[in-house]
């Protein structure tokens, strides 16, 4: 900080869109962010990448989208389980909304090893 | 049904003032604000109207025999007492579908706001509001891409989008603008814009501007994994020039490029969103001139009419106004063509300025932008007003950082993603700004050094125009 403040350099940063210029996520944060994915309605979906392929739109989806999930419990044990066996991979998490058919929510919640 | 001919001048309300009408689910829906000329009654003012922008003339003609009047004939069916003005009323007219052709903005604003404005038994009028029929709105195409589709092509979700329009206005060589655009975004910024005043002037013809960009906007995307843009100004002198300066734009992959819709016109700019519908390009649009017709409460346009009109006439952006920055908007009025412009059904509601229905089917939804002498401090505000589909623009807020445009445009994107994390973590953004803000600062140098900056400044003059409500 103090580099910074003093010189006013300011060095490029890769970043992986919303959410991705604040600190990491606390787990309680991310929580909190699931949380009012499914108080929105919107269906949530886990999808990772290696970071060497992540700038691409596709990355390769964990499972099916979990439609009609409603247990925070559920997602984060889906989360924990992508990046178990993804460890050097970015995961992010979306949420589908079929009425705009867009995503109200989308960021990466473990960013990859080597990133 | 055979009639005679009778010669001579008749008064309006005779044939176009008709109280017991009930409009058709066809008709267009216009309301008046009348100001009428001391000693003329409002009915034959609101049936002036009526006439005048639509089938009447001052006098009787003979060849109105050849045709059906009572089909073709605009009706004033309604007047209601402005709440606070004793002088004004509200007229509402009823026009049939069939006074309009298919798809064209120009010839229904050319009827509704054409020679009637400056008709003499009225002292001031404004447009209010339209109600377009669907029937109408489906022969408009409309936004070329939406915010959908421009949300999967940018790949920006569950946040507004943020941009800055490149400063100083005019003055930069090509070379010099394109490392301004550079800065913003590498810095963080989504997008960048060109003033709408930017064409192709002595200083910075177009297509060095665009080489430069373009250059500027592919580094910025390489080095920071994220996709960028900036709005290309196409406005020009002739459509021919426009069209050119579009197929430049494509022709360096550039993905956005922009409109002055009101200066350009509105034949112009139906015909550079076709092309862009055509050619995949997004396309922003700027209002300026918007203050000349919709500024005055009794004369003009409201903007909430203009910004339906391009809806339809076709548009990806569209300047709103801030509600909290340098220029003029009344927030709950703003919100009212806010909706306008993104949502699908907007039903009634005086309380926003809104006076119909009105159903757009599946027409896209345009982005509303913000702009205008806004900076990191407002950013609990417009996170809050504008919502996720919007384009939050810092001119000045990005650029005027002591660090440089890089560093404010960090500054900007750690205040969105905070106050964006915040709402949705159920907190009031408005109330606990400084909390939100403050904390968010603990871990960028770059916010903590624009909140030091603009810690000062505000913005609070009084609304010049006002809801009428009561």
């Amino acid at each position: 900080m103090s580099t910074t403040t003093v010189t006013g350099d300011y060095r490029t940063q890769q970043t992986l869109e919303t959410f991705s210029f604040l600190p990491p996520l606390t787990q309680q944060e991310i929580y909190d962010q699931i949380s009012y994915m499914l108080g929105q309605g919107l269906t949530p979906a886990i999808e990772h990448e290696h970071p060497s392929q992540a700038t691409n739109h596709y990355w390769t989806m964990w499972k099916l989208p979990f439609f009609g999930e409603k247990d925070l419990g559920n997602v984060v044990a889906e989360l924990e389980a992508c990046h178990r066996t993804y460890p050097d991979h970015h995961v992010r998490l979306l949420g589908y909304d079929n009425y705009t058919q867009s995503q109200g929510v989308c960021f990466v919640v473990y960013r990859g090893k080597a990133w | 049904m055979a009639k005679k001919y009778d010669a001579g001048v008749k008064e309006y309300r005779d044939l176009y003032w008709t109280p017991d009408y009930v409009p058709l689910d066809t008709d267009l829906l216009a309301c008046f604000k009348v100001t009428p000329q001391e000693g003329v009654s409002r009915e034959e003012c609101a049936a002036a109207v009526a006439a005048e922008s639509s089938t009447g003339t001052w006098s009787t003609v003979w060849s109105e025999l050849l045709t059906d009047m009572e089909f073709y004939k605009g009706r004033a069916y309604r007047i209601e007492d402005v709440p606070g003005d004793k002088e004004a009323f509200f007229a509402f007219i009823a026009y049939p579908l069939d006074l309009f052709e298919e798809g064209s903005i120009v010839n229904v604003l050319t009827s509704l706001v054409g020679n009637v404005f400056g008709f003499k038994a009225l002292r001031y009028l404004r447009l209010e509001d339209i109600r377009f029929p669907i029937a109408f709105v489906k022969t408009c195409m409309g936004p070329p891409s939406g915010i959908q589709v421009e949300r999967d092509k940018l790949n920006k979700y569950g946040r507004p989008m943020l941009g800055a329009t490149i400063k100083p206005k005019l003055g930069l060589s090509a070379k010099n603008y394109g490392r301004a655009v550079y800065e913003c975004l590498r810095g963080g910024l989504d997008l960048t814009k060109d003033d709408e005043n930017v064409n192709s002037q002595p200083f910075m013809r177009w297509q060095n501007r665009f080489e430069f960009v373009a250059m500027a906007v592919e580094k910025a995307q390489a080095e920071t994994g994220e996709t960028k843009g900036h709005y290309l100004n196409v406005t020009a002198n002739t459509p021919e020039e426009m069209y050119e300066r579009a197929e430049f734009a494509k022709e360096l992959n550039q993905p956005i490029i922009m409109h002055d819709f009101l200066t350009g016109g509105f034949t112009a700019n139906t015909g550079l969103a076709k092309w862009c519908r055509k050619n995949g390009m997004l396309l922003h649009i700027h209002r300026a001139m918007h203050a000349v017709i919709d500024r005055n409460p009794k004369h003009g346009i409201h903007f909430r009419v203009l910004a339906k009109c391009l809806r339809l006439s076709g548009g990806d952006h569209l300047h709103t106004g801030t509600v909290v920055g340098k220029l003029e908007g009344d927030r709950a009025s703003t919100l009212g063509f806010v909706d306008q412009l993104r949502e699908s059904f907007i039903p009634e509601d005086r309380r926003r300025g809104i006076f119909f229905d009105q159903d757009w089917g599946s027409m896209p939804g345009v982005f509303a932008v913000a702009s205008g002498g806004i900076h990191v401090w407002h950013m609990p505000a417009l996170v809050t007003i504008f919502g996720d589909d919007s384009v939050l623009q810092f001119g000045g807020g990005t650029q005027g950082h002591p660090w440089g445009n890089a560093a404010g445009a960090a500054a900007n994107r750690v205040a969105l993603e905070a106050c964006v994390k915040a709402r949705n973590e159920g907190r009031d953004l408005e109330r606990e700004a400084r909390d939100i803000m403050e904390n968010a600062a603990r871990n960028s140098p770059e916010l903590a050094m624009a909140m030091e900056t603009w810690k000062e400044i505000k913005f609070e003059f009084d609304t010049v125009d006002k809801l009428d409500i009561a």
